[in-house]
């Protein structure tokens, strides 16, 4: 089914008024060797009764496990409400707020979304969001290039603290401008930036240092120290940040005397499924100075022609679509409809809701690590305080423990042996607020039968 | 449409108001006393505090003054509003998709993964390429990996020279945008009076710094690239590759191959095409298609298959990858209504789709003809889409392209793509699409044919347009020039922020 | 028709030229670049002392349609860049030749000058491209 309209007798009517005799001969301009007969590879269409089925075979083949996994990607309990109105026709099939007067829905929510997102990371000037949290940073490192006028070597300095794949990501999409990511060694220890690594920097030309916080094992890294340092060097700092974190920790506008000047992250915590890894949205923020230097759309609020307040796209002169060539980024659409949720969440939880949600995913991740480190064989792996996502040490093998719980309905953590194999047999664990003390009991028991059977194989 | 403007939520704030049912229940205290009192966040975020009723009412009412596909005609030149089917998103959001974690083992992800693997295989088959990765997540970001892998594959033959990308003059103004990012060099080449690119001109821009072409059949300028095999044995002798930018893709859906025209590389762009949402300016996905030869450079991961398992395909399964481009594995979401979309309209229904939005589009140009209206290129078939000029009613009648898709609004219909391509002056960029009956594309045509007789005799009600719309022309110059960004809390609605 | 004075010299990248009493040269650009770039909404003028080669782009100017780099006409060492325009930029539009200037250079003592243009080179050049 293809959704088209057309009767027999319209099809008439317009190949009339066109003057030719059939559809085909509007196609006379494409040389006849290239056009196709017959599409093979494509299967028969499927009524939606037909893949109606289909999908719903598939979706119970994969099931829904219990999920302790985070590592970027976190559950959180959704209000009904936040996609009832996502996908609102209104919301959902809307374009890009080109036309300012027949958007002011969407623009509306984009200038209170930048409010929030703003006041969420205690800085000035937010934007309508990017692709993800690790394009985010990638964006954010090519942003520092552009803003930090003192420095030319395009060096950034990377903890390895951040996430594994935000690493990665922003080589891939980076690299080719001719930035450099040099990474900062992490203390097995307590799982964060070693103190003396910054040392062998003092004195070079570095444009900006990145901060995860928390990291990518959940530890709380000395941010206003390391703030400092970068600043007294004029070093630009990125800060890497977890939303829902924001309610409890210390915003990147408050780290260190002057603050970070760019925030990013992952804006999937707030009212975004996990939905098998997207889409998801990158959100970014940053001090006013560098408001022109941001890329990626921007609202802003004026006046229309009686006098009333409106919202329109502003600063338009960066994109791509004015700039070409000397864009700040090719970046055209985004995520909107995300952020449209995010904002709904937002304004159902509030800051007592957020707060709330960032104590008791926090309460429930010590209760998790509590209940799994009581089973023999099982260790915390880092000392120090964690923020709702923790690393425990196994004295089994980890991948085919992973298997095991899975068959049995649990995705237990995420392997970190791939990333970090001089953590030895590790795992990534994370408990939000979703997860019972049931459901931490569950997982506690099935693991102590599986690690009792891995030594009696 | 509602006429009443809403207050920024903030407006209704009240401390100490919230949606108390759906927070988790208070911890207490003792949850977070083991975080450092110096890490602690002590001022309260600017965020609502309103009830779930007034947060609904006041959402609900800002979607009301949007215009979108599902209220209104939509020919957005270059995007393609089709009708964005409502099972594509149902089935999307079946609750196991949408709870499955991304680092969640393979073994329990083989239902989602065969929905990936056979988009894949699909999208192949429609573009005529050899191999393809899902994971850019718009088309922008499917530009830059096609670019990047066009740099990788000649750094690979250690052919460094090759770092000039040439792009008509006529492009979208990401791929300009996205040579650079690659930090290539962009050579434009002149696009002749009847829309194609100028061979002569080509010749003269190729040779051994050429990395490649970037190219979209039909072009922006609404017309199929007659010579586009030409073009292509000349960019190949001179050694550069050919990039193919999918956004036109619903002109020749089923009906022509860029593979067969001799494309190296390719975007797909899932939300134009292949009817994933729009969303108000996002989420998108811009999966790349590649030849043989440059398959060992696809950014990972890519859905693969060992015997009867499905499995996803990272660095170590393709050394030479131009690496990852997101956090995770990109918009599944955005994938899985596009599969969906794409079982529905399966083999038969692909080419329908071109046909349709060939008959839409050709139909307004004759109409639109006849109604008074110049088209840019008025002896060439228009494609999926068609560009008119007004650039003798601007001299005429002081009425602009922008005036014109103002007034469009008071119609209740969203205002074509204007001013894109930059190249024809005055104009007004029309994509129908296959979705649209002949009933709406006469109201459009009714439409224009008022406006261009009011434009005639009452030129201020077109110039001063929109009317009807909850605001009126907006001052752009004061909103670049007083940035107002974030909503400040003043006077009445000053709202603490200390805890 | 723009205005175009006859007292100063033009680049093919419509920038004019002054040369000051004391050696040093203001530079601007032309009534009819501000024309094509409508009212400006932000204008970022070099800091004294950066040294520029001919050709280089030296400032951007912003409005709502566009934004476009400004290309040093001649080699030099920044003396000024006009602080007015960051209050207001608009000065450009209104009087691109007498406030809107937006930075005055040394000219470089070696090498040769590119060559820039008359008023009435200028005029035909803008003419040939139909403004």
């Amino acid at each position: 089914m293809a959704f088209i309209p057309h009767t027999r007798e319209d099809v008439a009517a317009m190949l009339a008024a066109i003057g030719v005799g059939s559809i085909e001969e509007l196609f006379d301009e494409i040389p006849a060797n290239l056009r196709l007969g017959a599409l093979s590879g494509v299967p028969e269409s499927l009524s939606e009764m037909e893949i109606g089925r289909l999908m719903a075979e598939r979706a119970r083949l994969d099931g829904r496990p219990l999920c302790f996994i985070g590592a970027g990607a976190y559950e959180h309990h959704i209000p009904a409400a936040v996609w009832a109105i996502a996908t609102r026709g209104e919301f959902y099939s809307a374009y890009t707020p080109y036309q300012a007067e027949a958007s002011q829905g969407t623009l509306q929510l984009l200038y209170e979304f930048q409010t929030m997102m703003a006041s969420l990371t205690g800085l000035d000037v937010s934007n309508a969001s990017l692709y993800d949290g690790a394009s985010a940073m990638a964006e954010a490192s090519l942003m520092a290039v552009r803003a930090n006028r003192k420095s030319h070597s395009q060096r950034i300095l990377v903890p390895s603290t951040v996430h594994p794949h935000y690493r990665k990501a922003a080589r891939a999409v980076a690299g080719n401008q001719g930035l450099v990511f040099e990474e900062l060694p992490y203390c097995t220890e307590d799982g964060r930036i070693l103190p003396g690594a910054l040392e062998r920097y003092d004195g070079q030309d570095i444009t900006a240092l990145v901060i995860q916080q928390p990291n990518f094992f959940g530890r709380l890294e000395d941010v206003d120290t390391l703030c400092d340092w970068a600043h007294a060097r004029n070093i630009l700092v990125v800060a890497v940040v977890n939303p829902t974190s924001l309610a409890l920790l210390k915003p990147p506008g408050s780290w260190g005397t002057k603050g970070a000047d760019i925030a990013v992250g992952e804006g999937q915590p707030l009212g975004v499924p996990l939905s098998s890894g997207g889409p998801y949205f990158g959100f970014m923020t940053a001090r006013m100075e560098h408001v022109r230097q941001m890329p990626g759309r921007i609202v802003g609020r004026t006046v229309d022609a009686a006098g009333r307040a409106g919202f329109t796209l502003t600063l338009q002169a960066r994109e791509q679509h004015i700039r070409r060539a000397k864009a700040t980024s090719n970046i055209c659409t985004n995520q909107g409809l995300l952020v449209t949720a995010a904002t709904v969440y937002l304004s159902l939880m509030g800051p007592a809701g957020l707060e709330r949600v960032a104590a008791a995913s926090h309460a429930r991740t010590r209760e998790l690590v509590g209940a799994l480190t009581r089973v023999p064989g099982v260790r915390r792996l880092f000392r120090g305080p964690a923020f709702h996502e923790d690393a425990i040490a196994i004295d089994r093998p980890v991948a085919p423990l992973l298997e095991t719980l899975a068959a049995r309905g649990i995705v237990g953590g995420l392997d970190l042996s791939e990333h970090y194999p001089q953590l030895g047999q590790a795992l990534l664990v994370c408990a939000t607020e979703t997860k019972t003390s049931a459901d931490i009991e569950r997982y506690a028991t099935v693991l102590a039968e599986c690690l009792r059977e891995a030594r009696a194989a | 449409m509602s006429a009443q403007l809403e207050k920024p939520i903030f407006e209704y704030s009240v401390r100490g108001r919230g949606a108390e049912d759906q927070w988790p229940r208070d911890p207490g205290p003792e949850a977070i006393e083991d975080l450092p009192a110096a890490l602690r966040r002590t001022r309260r975020p600017l965020l609502p505090e309103v009830s779930e009723l007034e947060a609904v009412r006041h959402f609900t009412r800002l979607s009301q003054l949007n215009f979108s596909i599902d209220t209104h005609f939509y020919p957005l030149g270059s995007c393609t509003m089709k009708y964005n089917p409502k099972a594509c998103n149902s089935l999307a959001m079946l609750p196991e998709f949408l709870a499955r974690h991304p680092l969640s083992p393979e073994t329990v992800g083989q239902g989602l993964l065969a929905c990936l693997y056979e988009l894949q295989e699909m999208l192949k088959a429609v573009t005529g390429m050899q191999a393809v990765a899902l994971s850019p997540m718009a088309g922008a970001q499917g530009e830059y990996a096609g670019v990047a892998m066009i740099r990788a594959y000649h750094r690979a033959r250690g052919d460094l020279e090759r770092n000039e990308i040439i792009v008509p003059e006529a492009a979208h103004g990401t791929n300009p945008a996205t040579a650079t990012m690659c930090g290539c060099v962009v050579r434009e080449v002149p696009v002749n009076a009847e829309g194609d690119v100028d061979l002569e001109a080509l010749k003269a821009a190729v040779g051994p710094k050429t990395a490649g072409i970037m190219l979209t059949n039909p072009s922006t300028l609404g017309v199929f690239e007659r010579r586009i095999e030409e073009v292509a044995r000349i960019v190949h002798t001179a050694g550069g590759l050919l990039y193919y930018d999918g956004a036109n893709l619903n002109a020749i859906l089923g009906k022509v191959r860029p593979g067969d025209m001799g494309f190296d590389v390719i975007h797909v762009n899932l939300h134009k095409t292949f009817s994933t949402p729009h969303g108000g300016g996002g989420p998108g996905a811009g999966p790349v298609g590649v030849s043989a030869r440059l398959a060992p450079f696809l950014p990972v991961p890519v859905v693969g298959r060992r015997g009867e398992r499905y499995c996803w395909l990272t660095e170590r399964d393709l050394p030479q990858s131009i690496g990852r481009l997101s956090g995770f594995m990109g918009n599944a979401g955005v994938l899985l209504r596009a599969y969906i979309y794409m079982r529905m309209l399966g083999r038969e229904g692909m080419a329908k789709v071109s046909e349709y939005a060939t008959l839409n589009a050709n139909y307004l140009l004759a109409q639109l003809t006849r109604a008074g209206f110049d088209a840019a290129y008025p002896d060439r078939r228009a494609t999926h889409e068609l560009i008119i000029t007004l650039k003798r009613q601007a001299k005429e009648l002081g009425t602009t392209a922008m005036d014109f898709a103002k007034r469009l609004l008071d119609h209740g219909m969203h205002a074509p793509t204007t001013y894109f391509p930059l190249l024809v002056p005055e104009c007004l960029l029309i994509e129908p699409t296959e979705t649209e009956s002949k009933a709406a594309l006469d109201a459009f045509v009714a439409a224009m044919g008022e406006i261009l007789a009011e434009a005639a005799k009452e030129p201020e009600r077109v110039t001063g347009a929109p009317h009807t719309m909850p605001v009126r022309r907006l001052d752009d110059v004061r909103a670049a020039k007083q940035l107002d960004l974030t909503w400040k809390p003043t006077g009445a609605h000053a709202i603490p922020t200390t805890s | 028709m723009s205005n175009v004075p006859s007292d100063l010299k033009y680049t093919k990248s419509h920038e004019w030229v002054r040369t000051l009493s004391d050696g040093t040269v203001e530079v601007g650009i032309t009534d009819h670049a501000q024309h094509a770039l409508g009212d400006l909404v932000f204008v970022e003028v070099p800091e004294a002392g950066r040294k520029l080669t001919a050709g280089e782009p030296f400032a951007v100017v912003e409005s709502v349609k566009a934004a476009s780099d400004v290309y040093a006409p001649i080699a030099g060492e920044v003396t000024e860049g006009n602080p007015a325009l960051a209050a207001e930029p608009e000065a450009i539009n209104s009087d691109a030749y007498g406030k809107g200037w937006l930075m005055r250079l040394r000219p470089a003592a070696a090498g040769a000058a590119p060559a820039l243009l008359t008023a009435a080179e200028y005029q035909k050049l803008v003419a040939e491209e139909g403004g």
